[in-house]
C-alpha cells in the first residue's frame, strides 16, 4: 500500500489530466459548433471548408484542430505537475456530457427555439 | 449476385471500419473493466505488468478503425446521401430526400442522421484518447484507480456514441440505401 501512494506521488498525472480535459473539450466544441451551424446560416457557410460535404466539413475540422491545440498546450504545460485529478474527472465528464446531450437534434432545436 | 460501386464502399465504411471499431470498442470496455477493479487495480499499482504486445497492437488499430470510419462516412458517404436531387429525378439516388418527401421517413434523416453525423466524431477522438493514455502514459494509468475509472468513463461514452451512430446508419440504409455507381458482378449473372 505505501508503495502505492509513493509511486502515485512520484508520477505527475499532468499529461493524462491534459488528454482527458483536451477530450472533454474537444467534444464539446464539437457539439457547440454544429448546435450553432444549425442555428446560423451565416456560420454554416463559413463552416463549409468542402461543399459536397457542407457545414459537417468545417464543424469536424475546427473541432478537430482545437482538440489537438488544447491537448498540445495542456501537456506542455502539466507536463510535471500533478492536479487534483478528481477535479479534472468532473470537468471533463461534464463536458463529455454537454457534448453527449448537444448532440442530440431535439436538444439543439430545443435551444435555437424550434 | 450484384454490387454497386457505393453500396461496396459503403459496406466498407459501415460493416468493416465502423463495426470492428464497435467491436474493438467492446474489447476495450472488457479489458478496463477488469483493471479499474479495485483488487486488480492495487495489485498492479504495487507489480506494475508489461503491456503485452498484442494489446499494443489492439490499442493502436482502435482509434485508426474509429478515424477510418468517421472520415469515410463524411468525405465519401455523406456528400452521395445528401446530394441535392434535381426537379423530377427519381429519389432513390438521393437518399436523405427520398427519406425527407415522406413524413413517415423524414425522422430517419432529422433525428438518425443529424444525429448520428456529430455523436460519431465524439467516438474516435475518446478511443484516441483512452489509447493513448493506456499506450503512453501506463505507469500512471497502472498507478492511479481513478485514472482508470475516468479512462473507463470515456471508452463507455466512446461505446454509446459509436453504437448510436452505427445503428442509425446500419438503419438509414436499410430505408434509403446509398447505391449508384460502377455494378461488380459478384456471382453468378442474368437470367
Amino acid at each position: 500500500m505505501m508503495q502505492t501512494q509513493v509511486q502515485s506521488q512520484a508520477l505527475p498525472n499532468g499529461p493524462v489530466a491534459a488528454a482527458v480535459v483536451a477530450c472533454g473539450m474537444g467534444a464539446a466544441t464539437l457539439a457547440v459548433l454544429a448546435v450553432a451551424a444549425d442555428g446560423s446560416p451565416a456560420l454554416a457557410r463559413a463552416l463549409t471548408f468542402a461543399k459536397p460535404v457542407g457545414p459537417l466539413s468545417g464543424v469536424t475540422t475546427v473541432a478537430i484542430l482545437f482538440w489537438l491545440a488544447v491537448w498540445v498546450a495542456l501537456a506542455a504545460r502539466w507536463r510535471w505537475r500533478t492536479l487534483a485529478f478528481g477535479r479534472v474527472a468532473a470537468a471533463a465528464f461534464t463536458l463529455l456530457g454537454v457534448a453527449l446531450l448537444l448532440t442530440f437534434p431535439p436538444i439543439g432545436d430545443l435551444l435555437l427555439g424550434r | 449476385m450484384q454490387l454497386s460501386f457505393r453500396e461496396l464502399v459503403t459496406a466498407v465504411h459501415g460493416m468493416l471500419f465502423g463495426g470492428f471499431f464497435l467491436m474493438a470498442l467492446f474489447g476495450a470496455l472488457l479489458l478496463l473493466m477488469e483493471q479499474s477493479d479495485s483488487r486488480v487495480c492495487a495489485a498492479d499499482a504495487a507489480t506494475p505488468r508489461p503491456t503485452p504486445g498484442w494489446q499494443r497492437a489492439f490499442l493502436v488499430a482502435m482509434p485508426v478503425l474509429g478515424w477510418a470510419a468517421v472520415l469515410s462516412g463524411a468525405y465519401v458517404i455523406y456528400p452521395w446521401y445528401r446530394a441535392v436531387a434535381p426537379t423530377g429525378a427519381d429519389l432513390t439516388a438521393f437518399p436523405k430526400f427520398l427519406l425527407t418527401a415522406s413524413p413517415t421517413t423524414a425522422g430517419w434523416h432529422t433525428l438518425g442522421m443529424e444525429w448520428k453525423e456529430h455523436v460519431a466524431w465524439i467516438a474516435p477522438m475518446a478511443a484516441t484518447m483512452v489509447a493513448f493514455v493506456m499506450l503512453r502514459h501506463r505507469a500512471v494509468f497502472n498507478a492511479s484507480c481513478q485514472v482508470r475509472n475516468v479512462v473507463l468513463g470515456f471508452a463507455a461514452a466512446a461505446f454509446l456514441a459509436a453504437a448510436i451512430a452505427g445503428g442509425f446508419g446500419a438503419m438509414i440504409n436499410k430505408k434509403a440505401p446509398v447505391q449508384g455507381g460502377r455494378i461488380y458482378q459478384i456471382q453468378g449473372g442474368a437470367r
